[in-house]
């Protein structure tokens, strides 16, 4: 984009603006490792068109565990997708969805900063990503549920043996989902409201 | 597809020189909602007149962000010198506690069931 020539930046459509009465936003993170379907599950839910916008990191912002193993760059550059739901006249939630291998975790900070919870989305094909995610969310506080995407090729364990693979704790949802229907996405954001109102409700310890 | 390669840091330098830290005190989340206050004029800085032309309904700094192609940081750089001089609005997003407001749950979840 040429901010100083001749073609005008895009904003929203007509059908995507917001009431002007919205007085403030919530979000929640859909976070997976690559190909688990977050994309999807964001476009699924949304009501605008997806978007995209990129989060950068410098060198100075970069804890040298975090890089262990990984090639020094002076920034990279992630970029993550997002959607939106109107909720009411005054409230709007934003959907995020951020790749969960630990290389992307310096997103995190802005990223889980007052979010009210995380979907961990889990493809049955690859587990071992889901460990470091699950265990990064536990330390930082985070409330989640976890969705197991379905795809065909996928290895179809039962629920409770996926809660046994993952060492996830009784009370932590875990349903199963199709994140290209907007049903069973929005099933998926359910839980996780359920969950955190329960929590809300009863905090435990 | 990235502007931001495009854009690149010098650009970056030379779109925020010398007025990042001043204003760096202002908290915007990817979520704050920001809101024109004033018209675009067109001796404004190009990326201050086109947030000020896209932000006449309500929106999230991720969406400004998204609409530009210019990385969140820039862009709360950019927003913070406009509400500094209260050409925008911002509207904070809803803190959420450790334990998040039962009220505020009941309305998403019942926002989720309309969906
Ligand atoms: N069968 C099936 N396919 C799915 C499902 N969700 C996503 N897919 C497909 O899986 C592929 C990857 O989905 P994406 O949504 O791009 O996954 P992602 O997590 O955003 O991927 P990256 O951003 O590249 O990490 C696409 O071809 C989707 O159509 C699902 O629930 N079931
Ligand atoms: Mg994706």
């Amino acid at each position: 984009m040429d901010f100083s020539g001749s073609e005008p930046v895009r904003g929203p459509r007509e059908a995507e603006l917001l009431p002007a009465t919205v007085a403030a936003a919530v979000k929640v993170v859909i976070v997976g490792g690559f190909g688990v379907g977050k994309t999807t599950l964001v476009g699924s839910v949304s009501e605008i068109r997806p978007l995209t916008t990129e989060e950068t990191m410098t060198e100075a912002g970069v804890g040298i565990d975090d890089l262990a193993g990984v090639e020094r760059k002076s920034s990279t550059t992630v970029a993550m997708d997002f959607g939106r739901i109107t909720i009411s006249e005054e409230l709007v939630l934003y959907v995020f969805g951020t790749p969960g291998q630990e290389r992307f975790w310096f997103l995190w900070n802005g990223l889980f900063e007052g979010a009210l919870g995380a979907v961990v989305l889990v493809d049955t094909r690859r587990l071992e990503v889901s460990f470091d995610v699950l265990g990064r969310l536990e330390d930082r506080g985070v409330p989640f549920v976890v969705a197991v995407n379905s795809f065909p090729e996928s290895p179809g364990y039962p629920l409770d043996e996926l809660r046994a693979a993952l060492d996830l704790p009784p009370h932590v949802p875990i349903v199963e989902c199709d994140a290209r229907t907007r049903e069973s996405s929005r099933d998926v954001l359910m839980a996780l409201m359920r969950y955190l109102y329960e929590l809300a409700a009863q905090p435990v310890g | 597809m990235s502007n931001w390669e495009e854009v690149g840091p010098e650009r970056f330098f030379v779109i925020t020189r010398g007025r990042d830290r001043q204003h760096a005190v202002t908290d915007f989340d990817l979520v704050t909602l920001v809101v024109a206050r004033s018209r675009p004029e067109p001796t404004m800085q190009p990326e201050h007149a086109a947030i000020l032309r896209i932000c006449g309904s309500p929106l999230s700094v991720a969406e400004i962000s998204a609409y530009l192609s210019l990385p969140n940081s820039l862009v709360i750089v950019l927003l913070s010198e406009l509400l500094g001089t209260h050409k925008i609005e911002a509207r904070a997003p809803i803190p959420a506690a450790a334990l998040p407001d039962l009220s505020l749950l009941e309305a998403v979840i019942h926002g989720l069931q309309r969906l």
